[in-house]
């Protein structure tokens, strides 16, 4: 009996130490890749690298223009869409009515069909069907539909956040829906919806499927219009890494780590502060 | 005054259908891109006959006698969810079982947070990653045929990649379960690891499931990391250490080079594609709701 008991001891005590060699193991492994990104990255990354005219040597300055304008497509098509998805969604349905349910279950598809799908949907629609050709709009307004979803759910969580109470007090005060939606839902959920966009930024800048077969890949002309053929950071990694410039490929890799980073310290910065100094905090109730 | 109620009621409409038609548009972005794939897709399969594309082994788009069977690529797929969801999932779990009770308070939260973190990684950098450094090691240390690209490879690497996923959503639904459950496990006499093992990790167990399933979905669903490591021969993969190709990066590094039927073909692919993801999404969304209820 006793040794039974010790048999069990040590079974799950053996499980508790694959669970502590487990976590070693995933944070070796995680730690790796970012040190493998610095390590080989930040020798690599100059002035020319970074803003040079891509002439004889790479540069990624194309890829820094590419990346911009494709986060501006994308999000001025995507913001304004999202959050008033969101608006409708929390305002003016209820959580039953079955057109939220239909609404729902089409964000939550969007969300998990995989980005090469969305690739081969613009490839379709842009460069084929519209024939544009490769270019930055076509990317970038793929990529829009891609990130509705992160910027409808992070939305409507913010809205919904939002106290009745709020909404009430505005009505007693003679406000129509509309401007209360406008003067103070929205900027009550503020921090939560600027999160939620630089969120979508940080997916606009990691995502590289879609724009393969969508922008064309021109690694070394920066796009002069929205139409142009042109690339992005993550793109260019993929074209350096895969066609021989691995010093250039691990320095673009160092960069975009940078910048995700700081998104993501944006994000966490914007969610913390807004709260702290915003309109609205939970602790006013 | 009567005309301002009035353009009041006006603007409320007018700004109401526009809020409607916002929320439309992703049910029309769905219903445009299942039209799409379906429209270039699904005539194609018929043209050729569903188990041609399917069972076929041999794609050849661009020989004389073009061919387009996927058989070997949803082969390879396969593979490759399946070994990264269990290098990723069996590491993901443990390492939160470990963070939920087996660590102290204060290093979980550095370590929860730069897991986090690595959430946003871009997967090319992963492929990066994985091309100059796990495929060396691979064909040099492990592979039993001197070829490091392949289906071992990309999963070590997708393994890394959906831990993350998988480690914050196992985390949080460990956490929400009612520390009653563990305290009443201890004052019964069961120490900390049968407690955790043994009551907590069982009521969790639909959360860690789902966060497998995304994680998969992950892992099914990634192109750009797997085109960097997978190899890229199209063959039957009768070994994890050999080059194959799988159906996302069948079409990425197809599509900008084909046309007509052979593109119907990687079209046609990811419908199927499309398929396996929203099989995956639905058995998220039930599990989801089905926690829902409890």
């Amino acid at each position: 009996m006793l040794s039974s008991q010790k048999r069990i001891k040590t079974h799950y005590s053996s499980l508790k130490v694959f669970s502590l060699i487990s976590v070693i193991i995933s944070l070796i492994a995680l730690v790796g890749i970012i040190a493998f990104v610095i390590i080989n990255g930040i020798n690599n990354v100059t002035y020319d690298f970074l803003f040079g005219k891509y002439d004889n040597t790479p540069s990624i300055y194309p890829a820094l223009i590419g990346t911009l304008n494709l986060i501006l497509i994308s999000l001025v098509v995507a913001a304004p869409i999202g959050i008033f998805s969101a608006v409708f969604l929390t305002e003016y349905t209820n959580l039953n009515s079955i057109f939220m349910k239909i609404i729902r279950v089409s964000i939550e598809t969007l969300a998990g069909i995989p980005s090469i799908v969305y690739g081969l949907f613009g490839y379709l629609i842009f460069v084929v069907s519209f024939n544009w050709g490769y270019s930055l709009l076509g990317g970038g307004l793929t990529l829009a539909i891609m990130i509705l979803p992160v910027i409808v759910r992070s939305t409507e969580e913010s809205l919904l956040s939002v106290p009745n109470e709020l909404r009430e007090g505005s009505y007693a005060l003679g406000a129509s829906k509309v401007r209360t939606i406008f003067k103070v839902v929205i900027p009550c959920a503020s921090s939560g919806i600027i999160t939620s966009l630089i969120l979508a930024i940080g997916r606009v800048l990691s995502e590289s499927a879609v724009l393969i077969l969508t922008i064309g890949m021109v690694v070394n002309k920066v796009p002069e219009t929205f139409l142009s053929a042109g690339t992005s950071l993550a793109l260019d990694i993929y074209y350096f890494g895969s066609y021989g410039y691995p010093n250039e490929a691990a320095a673009t890799a160092f960069v975009l780590l940078i910048l995700v980073l700081l998104i993501n310290l944006l994000a966490y910065a914007v969610g913390k502060f807004l709260k702290k100094g915003g309109n609205y905090s939970e602790n006013n109730y | 005054m009567l005309s301002f109620y009035k353009f009041i009621a006006i603007r409320e409409k007018i700004m109401k259908a526009t809020f409607f038609m916002c929320a439309f548009f992703s049910l029309f972005s769905l219903l445009l891109i299942m039209l799409y794939l379906f429209m270039n897709g699904i005539p194609f399969i018929s043209k050729i006959g569903f188990s041609n594309f399917v069972f076929g082994t041999l794609w050849a788009p661009l020989s004389d006698v073009a061919s387009y069977g996927i058989f070997n690529m949803i082969i390879a797929t396969l593979y490759v969810t399946a070994l990264s969801t269990l290098f990723g999932g069996t590491l993901g779990v443990f390492t939160a079982i470990a963070l939920y009770k087996f660590i102290p308070k204060k290093f979980v939260r550095i370590i929860s947070q730069l897991i986090n973190l690595l959430a946003g990684i871009p997967s090319v950098i992963y492929g990066l990653f994985g091309m100059r450094f796990v495929v060396p090691f691979v064909r040099d240390y492990i592979s039993n045929n001197g070829v490091g690209y392949g289906i071992f490879s990309t999963s070590l690497v997708l393994g890394i990649m959906i831990l993350p996923t998988i480690v914050s959503i196992s985390l949080d639904s460990l956490n929400s379960v009612s520390s009653k459950f563990y305290e009443g496990a201890l004052a019964l006499g069961a120490t900390k690891e049968i407690a955790v093992f043994k009551i907590m990790v069982p009521a969790a167990k639909s959360g860690i499931f789902a966060s497998i399933i995304l994680g998969t979905g992950r892992a099914l669903g990634e192109t750009m990391a797997v085109i960097m490591i997978i190899g890229g021969s199209p063959q039957f993969p009768s070994s994890i250490f050999e080059s194959v190709r799988t159906l996302t990066s069948n079409i990425a590094m197809g599509a900008n080079e084909l046309s007509g039927d052979a593109l119907s073909a990687l079209i046609a692919s990811g419908v199927i594609l499309f398929a396996f993801s929203l099989m995956l999404n639905i058995s998220f969304s039930l599990i989801e709701s089905k926690k829902k209820e409890n």
